[in-house]
């Protein structure tokens, strides 16, 4: 019987050599004469440990890691593949405290199956959600999301049953159903690893999304930075159109839906959803007015559901163990849960699924194990780019939307990158300006040119000219930012900018501020 | 045929494969990249005459996005990643250290023509800060050190 050796597929396991080792690999055994079945799987997310290699054992799956191609050698002299000890050897891979504390519902195969292989997502439970809801009403597919409190992942945490509602329940001959992938939020990558590790459960959601609002044709809008996720989608695609799970007959029922990844071009501002439809149309990101809602008047002027990676991901365990199972995860109006994303400066950096709750304290040192240099956490910016840095005093804040919009905080897409005590808080502060001025779409005024005032004057202040002027400037100049966008681009680059200043503002040269008067801008 | 009609050829083609998709106007503007490596400035009309658009506005989206260019690129295109997640691990002194091993600034490129440098905001390789991307390649937890003997590979590659 031939041994299963598993090497992570995933872009981050591969940028750390994955793929050289899976070539070790497979030249060692063939050297030595052994039959091995070598898997490309999809990363567990702890990324201190890639390459982590698996092999199955009779007991379970058996991690090690982090393996170089140096290491493959000593690997087979220790008999690796029956599971021998080796100085690299973790042990049972679901008996690792980091995954094990954790609790996968929309990554429930990420890392264990093969992303591309349709048999190998049918026996975990795959298009067990899409085969309920072909028996369901659209309303009672929609009820079911609504019922399951599932709030839009991107960031926005809007209520995704109600979005659905509207779309089906306005009348057009064509409805589309958009998958917002363009995950440009710096710290983020949770949409990545669906789309590289598991591509088909987002496949699944968006078709049970097409048939609940009656669209028949979905569109993927992938970021152009994942080349890797691409080729995955395409490949998961092909396999479910030959397999009768897109096209016009789904499994037999007479629905159809189908579906096509588009890429976007490096544009972050892309990543929001009228800006998104605009680009898909072929034109300028430019952003849109709302109203109209593009629920009601969306791409090509047509109603659209636009989702979230991972909103949409969460739909077929939703409709697989109904909407009370998911709701019954998670705290307050936060249901279910959110796949947290460590990154930055932190010893165990890698992807964290848990019911909204923990604290983020808890999140930084029983997972992330603290600062990867060692040194204190200074600060800690969670929810991209657009987020607000956050100091110790705050830690224990849990994660928990409602929460995090209290101390005047997002928790966004889930993304935490932490700074340890060298980071000097007003060059992050002139940073966010200086990314909000490269990105602007330059459709409004206060985004458009603010940010560039604001990049100049953080480099006034930072060279200590005129601080009791300038200071109160920069607020003002947030002030109008946060007041007067078009969109979150402008509107939230305040959240980075003002939270440094209030937060640290010795940074800025100046003493403490009373951050509770100054929060509001 | 001349390196110009061949060109010409392998942006009608691409228009023809894909114009009539909705939105076609990004899918042929990556296919023109894919194939050629950047959007030839004389590829705009005939791209505008397909579409039935204005040149301005084909002109307009080209220029609108970061990632499609109008002028070739080097040989290997490096992106570095500028983000938070990124500076957080020490990305500001690889960039330094980048600018000055390819003695060229952001969106420039060397004069032996092997390699082209651009900005990239997050790669979604955060959790192996710094990254770096080159060509289709991804790096992950990339030190000065690490960076150098990557280049010299590419260097020492045919």
């Amino acid at each position: 019987m031939s041994i299963t050796i598993y090497v992570p597929c995933d872009s981050s396991a591969v940028s750390l050599g994955a793929d050289r080792v899976a070539k070790a690999i497979a030249q060692q055994a063939e050297q030595r004469g052994l039959a091995i079945n070598l898997v490309r799987n999809g990363s567990r997310g702890m990324y201190w440990l890639e390459t982590m290699v698996e092999v199955a054992t009779d007991a379970g799956r058996i991690a090690y890691g982090p393996v170089q191609t140096s290491d493959v050698g000593s690997l087979f002299d220790a008999d690796f593949i029956n599971g021998g000890n080796h100085p690299l050897a973790l042990g049972l891979t679901e008996e690792l405290p980091y995954l094990k504390k954790q609790q996968r519902l929309t990554f429930a195969r990420v890392g264990i199956t093969n992303p591309i292989c349709l048999d190998d997502y049918l026996a975990h439970d795959g298009y067990r959600g899409l085969t309920n809801a072909l028996n369901m009403s659209q309303a009672d597919i929609v009820k079911a999301v609504t019922d399951s409190g599932l709030r839009g992942r991107g960031g926005a945490a809007f209520p995704t049953g109600i979005k659905w509602n509207t779309v089906m329940n306005t009348h057009s001959e064509q409805k589309y159903i958009v998958c917002n992938a363009d995950e440009g939020d710096s710290g983020t990558f949770s949409d990545r690893m669906v789309m590289e590790s598991d591509p088909f459960v987002l496949i699944e959601g968006m078709t049970i999304a097409g048939i609940a609002v009656g669209a028949t044709q979905g569109y993927i809008y992938l970021r152009v930075e994942y080349p890797h996720a691409h080729k995955a989608l395409n490949a998961a695609i092909e396999k479910v159109n030959a397999a009768g799970y897109l096209g016009d007959n789904i499994q037999g029922s007479g629905k159809a839906f189908h579906l096509e990844v588009r890429l976007g071009a490096g544009a972050y501002v892309c990543g929001e959803e009228t800006s998104l439809m605009e680009s898909l149309e072929g034109k300028r990101g430019l952003v849109r007015f709302k109203p109209p809602l593009p629920a009601i008047k969306g791409l090509f002027g047509q109603p659209t559901v636009v989702n979230n990676v991972i909103s949409l991901a969460s739909v077929p365990i939703i409709l697989d163990k109904g909407g009370d199972f998911y709701r019954d995860f998670g705290m307050g109006r936060s249901r279910g849960t959110l796949p947290l994303q460590l990154a930055g400066n932190l010893k165990h950096t890698g992807l964290v699924e848990l019911a909204f709750g923990l604290t983020l304290r808890e999140l930084l040192y029983d997972f992330g194990g603290g600062s990867a240099t060692g040194k204190p956490i200074k600060a800690v910016q969670v929810g991209g780019p657009l987020g607000a840095y956050l100091p110790e005093s705050q830690f224990d804040t849990p994660l928990d939307y409602e929460a995090f919009a209290a101390i005047w905080a997002v928790l966004g897409h889930g993304g935490v990158v932490a700074f340890d005590e060298t980071v000097d808080m007003a060059v992050m502060a002139k940073y966010s300006m200086e990314f909000c001025a490269i990105e602007s779409c330059g459709k409004c005024t206060p985004c458009r040119i603010g940010s560039t005032r604001g990049y100049e004057l953080m480099d006034d202040i930072m060279q200590g000219r005129e601080l009791d002027k300038n200071i109160p400037l920069l607020r003002s100049l947030c002030d109008t930012l946060l007041n007067g966008s078009l969109c979150a681009l402008g509107g939230m680059t305040p959240y980075p900018v003002l939270s440094a200043l209030n937060h640290f503002p010795e940074d800025f040269g100046i003493g403490q501020t009373n951050s509770t008067e100054t929060n509001a801008a | 045929m001349t390196e110009a009609s061949t060109t010409a050829h392998t942006v009608q083609d691409v228009i023809t494969a894909l114009k009539d998709k909705p939105g076609a106007l990004l899918p042929i503007l990556h296919g023109i990249q894919d194939a050629l490596g950047y959007i030839p400035s004389d590829s705009v009309p005939v791209i505008a005459k397909a579409l039935n658009l204005s040149r301005a506005e084909v002109h307009g989206v080209i220029s609108f996005y970061h990632y499609f260019r109008d002028t070739p690129p080097g040989k290997h295109t490096i992106h570095v990643c500028r983000a938070e997640s990124c500076q957080a691990m020490g990305s500001s002194e690889l960039e330094i250290h980048v600018k000055n091993k390819l003695g060229i600034d952001y969106h420039e490129t060397t004069t032996d023509g092997q390699f082209s440098l651009e900005p990239v905001y997050c790669l979604g390789n955060c959790a192996c800060s710094p990254a770096i991307q080159i060509d289709k390649d991804f790096y992950g937890r990339v030190s000065n050190t690490c960076f150098d003997e990557i280049i010299s590979e590419l260097e020492t590659s045919v």
